[in-house]
């Protein structure tokens, strides 16, 4: 047993976080939120040549050939910064849908009946019925959109979000394709994103403790304060072992695990964070309100709380 | 995150455990009621024995302590089997094996060594811990029992409380003051004290439980040969800093496992009893679930990183202090379902898991309240500032 990062993986998650540093840094993330632009093209293909879609396709195929670990850090990256876009559905629809592995094709899904993010952006849709993954893209897709959805004012204002108003053609079926699988997988990598999230607005609100000072020293020697920040690490942490322990392993109760864990973590941690930022918290011009919607937002999708409850108790019997 | 199975080796070793606990359990003495003190010594020093004779002693200590040098990761899996094959818990050894055994393998002279590590090991004495006092339980090093050198002996005068097994203990890891000058946490000495030294008077505790787990101790000019401590003097806090960094690590291994199966029978009692149809109690024995199955990850976690850093036994840092505050909380929410579980039940202290709701209340208080493992958190691991 060595359930730690390989020298490789640490190296992987350097590397992507410098390169979302350079990419998507925050200047560029605020324009993002100013513009309204929900997916860049220009830093969705920086990321498919840098392999983010293809990572887990083979090498013979043109993938990286790597594994569900290495998918994990990949994603804690991109929740660390609030890379929006349907990163999940575009990672795992690379070799099924063409140019997702590039980064040339956005991809975006429909699971059951939850709204559909970033769908105005996409150029194809995954969509998850029964047991079955279909695909709609070009002029069906553009049909799908225009007769059976509606958008809605989206509570993250990165994520644009649609909702299904109408039954319609989904598409065929993609061979091979188990719906099953590719639902395992996003509940996974959300719950990476939410990961990534709660460890970042932890450094955020514990930078904020050791510089702001009220009645002469600095807010983060208050022990109400200390107390609200040690409990934000435990959150992370507890979270992260599970994350990476259920990437390993890849099991659907560990999976469903590290998503109620992880949920907890990103929102209790982005009001922790919050409150430690005070009145300025507050403002739209503070990140951490982009954090909390963006989690409260993940934790609807995929795999709720009620129903990861139930996958775990359900695997007590 | 790179292998999460057990080499060849270590599951060998699980084997060969596992057939070695089939053989002796059964063998084992009846249980003693709680309050059986002489019977529960006994029945744990019985178990050190048979662990010894069959070279399981001090698995984690260092070869040269006595120990077997195993790897954190065989130690790991020690504390799950014997759990998982319901032998007997460390008990009344666990001082000695835990506290004052590393702490002198680590800081003693080779004559301490020689004198005080093979009695652990084979069980025939047993050490309790002279730490808290009623003045310095969180705050350790404000305590006052003070200790005054006499020729070649300290007299040390003073009262502790909660002194685990204090009534059956042989010896006492004993922290006195020894230069009330110095800065607090400068003038502690750390002395081995035998508990049936003239002076020594111990006073049972009756806990919320209704047991006398823990008892107080009081110290009246007790002689204590200089040759009997360990470290130099005045640098017994230090010292001490050794032996609690070994108690937040694999010592709560045993227990999540314990934990994990104590959440399946409440499942399987929920079951039986119709109480599982509440959607809002099945909800959280599922998220229950969650808990415990990744603070067992984030044990492998944590012994992963100690085998890395090339350690051997516990898992020293604050990387525990992580650890027992979400344990500590997770463990009163089992015991909190558990009442639930059992409905009217639940007010019957004959009844499985009663007790052991109450007993869980000291969980966040012992071995450093949660309060204090917060401070611990946000000074030394996130950087915030000491303070108020």
């Amino acid at each position: 047993m060595d359930f730690q990062l390989s020298d490789d993986q640490r190296a992987l998650r350097t590397g992507i976080r410098e390169l979302l540093a350079g990419r998507f840094g925050r200047d560029r993330m605020r324009a993002a939120l100013d513009a309204g632009t929900d997916v860049d093209r220009v830093v969705w293909g920086e990321l498919g040549a840098a392999g983010f879609f293809a990572l887990r396709l083979p090498e013979a195929e043109g993938g990286v050939g790597l594994g569900l670990p290495e998918s994990v850090l990949l994603f804690e990256e991109a929740g660390r910064v609030l890379l929006p876009g349907p990163l999940a559905a575009s990672h795992l629809a690379a070799g099924a849908v063409k140019g997702a592995a590039e980064g040339g094709t956005v991809v975006a899904v429909l699971d059951e009946c939850r709204p559909v993010a970033h769908l105005g952006a996409a150029d194809a849709l995954i969509a998850l019925v029964g047991g079955e993954v279909r695909v709609l893209e070009g002029a069906a897709l553009r049909e799908f959109v225009r007769g059976a959805t509606c958008p809605v004012r989206s509570l993250d204002p990165l994520t644009p979000l649609h909702r299904v108003t109408a039954a319609a053609s989904l598409g065929d079926p993609l061979p091979g394709a188990e719906a099953a699988r590719f639902r395992r997988e996003g509940v996974l990598l959300a719950a990476a994103e939410q990961l990534g999230s709660a460890a970042r607005t932890t450094e955020m609100a514990v930078q904020h403790a050791r510089g702001r000072e009220q009645f002469g020293s600095p807010i983060g020697a208050f022990q109400s304060v200390k107390h609200l920040c040690a409990q934000m690490l435990v959150r992370a942490e507890l979270a992260r072992t599970a994350v990476y322990a259920a990437a390993v392993t890849a099991d659907p109760v560990e999976i469903a695990g590290a998503k109620l864990l992880a949920d907890e973590a990103a929102v209790r941690n982005a009001r922790d964070c919050l409150q430690v930022h005070g009145g300025m918290g507050f403002t739209w011009e503070a990140d951490v309100h982009l954090h909390l919607k963006r989690a409260w937002l993940r934790a609807g999708q995929w795999l709720t709380a009620a129903e990861a409850e139930e996958t775990l108790a359900a695997d007590l019997c | 995150m790179t292998d999460l199975s057990y080499t060849p080796e270590e599951e060998e070793f699980r084997a060969r455990l596992r057939e070695w606990l089939g053989d002796v359990l059964p063998g084992l003495p009846a249980k003693p009621r709680p309050d059986d003190w002489p019977g529960r010594r006994a029945y744990d020093t019985a178990w050190q024995r048979m662990l010894y004779d069959a070279g399981y002693a001090g698995l984690h200590w260092p070869v040269d302590a006595g120990g077997r040098g195993a790897t954190p990761t065989q130690h790991l899996i020690f504390l799950e089997e014997t759990e998982k094959a319901g032998a007997p818990y460390v008990g009344a050894n666990f001082v000695g094996l835990l506290h004052a055994g590393p702490t002198i393998a680590t800081e003693g002279t080779a004559e301490q060594r020689a004198r005080w590590l093979p009695p652990v090991l084979c069980g025939d004495e047993i050490w309790c811990q002279g730490f808290s006092e009623p003045e310095a339980g969180s705050d350790l090093a404000s305590l006052r029992t003070r200790a005054v050198r006499d020729g070649d002996h300290y007299v040390a005068s003073g009262q502790k409380i909660w002194t685990s097994h204090a009534e059956v203990a042989d010896w006492c890891e004993l922290l006195v003051r020894t230069d009330p000058a110095a800065p607090k946490h400068r003038g502690i000495s750390w002395l081995a004290m035998r508990m049936d030294a003239p002076g020594v008077t111990v006073r049972p505790l009756r806990t919320l439980a209704g047991s006398t787990e823990f008892a107080e101790m009081f110290l009246d000019e007790v002689r204590v040969p200089v040759s009997h401590r360990v470290g130099a003097e005045n640098d017994g806090w230090r010292v001490t800093m050794v032996t609690l960094s070994f108690e937040r690590g694999t010592a709560f291994v045993g227990e999540v496992v314990a934990c994990r199966r104590t959440l399946a029978a409440l499942a399987a009692e929920a079951r039986a009893n119709g109480r599982w149809d509440d959607p809002v109690l099945r909800r959280t024995l599922g998220r229950l679930n969650a808990e415990f199955r990744a603070l067992w990850r984030l044990t492998q976690w944590n012994v992963s990183e100690a085998q890395r850093a090339g350690g051997s036994g516990g898992v020293p840092g604050t990387g525990g202090s992580v650890f027992k505050l979400r344990y500590s909380q997770a463990r009163q929410e089992l015991y909190d379902a558990a009442a639930e579980v059992l409905g009217a039940d639940g007010a019957d202290l004959d009844r499985e898991w009663v007790l052991d709701r109450l007993t869980s209340l000291s969980y966040t208080i012992a071995a450093g309240t949660s309060q204090i493992q917060q401070n611990i958190v946000a000074e030394r691991i996130l950087g915030l500032p000491k303070g108020r």
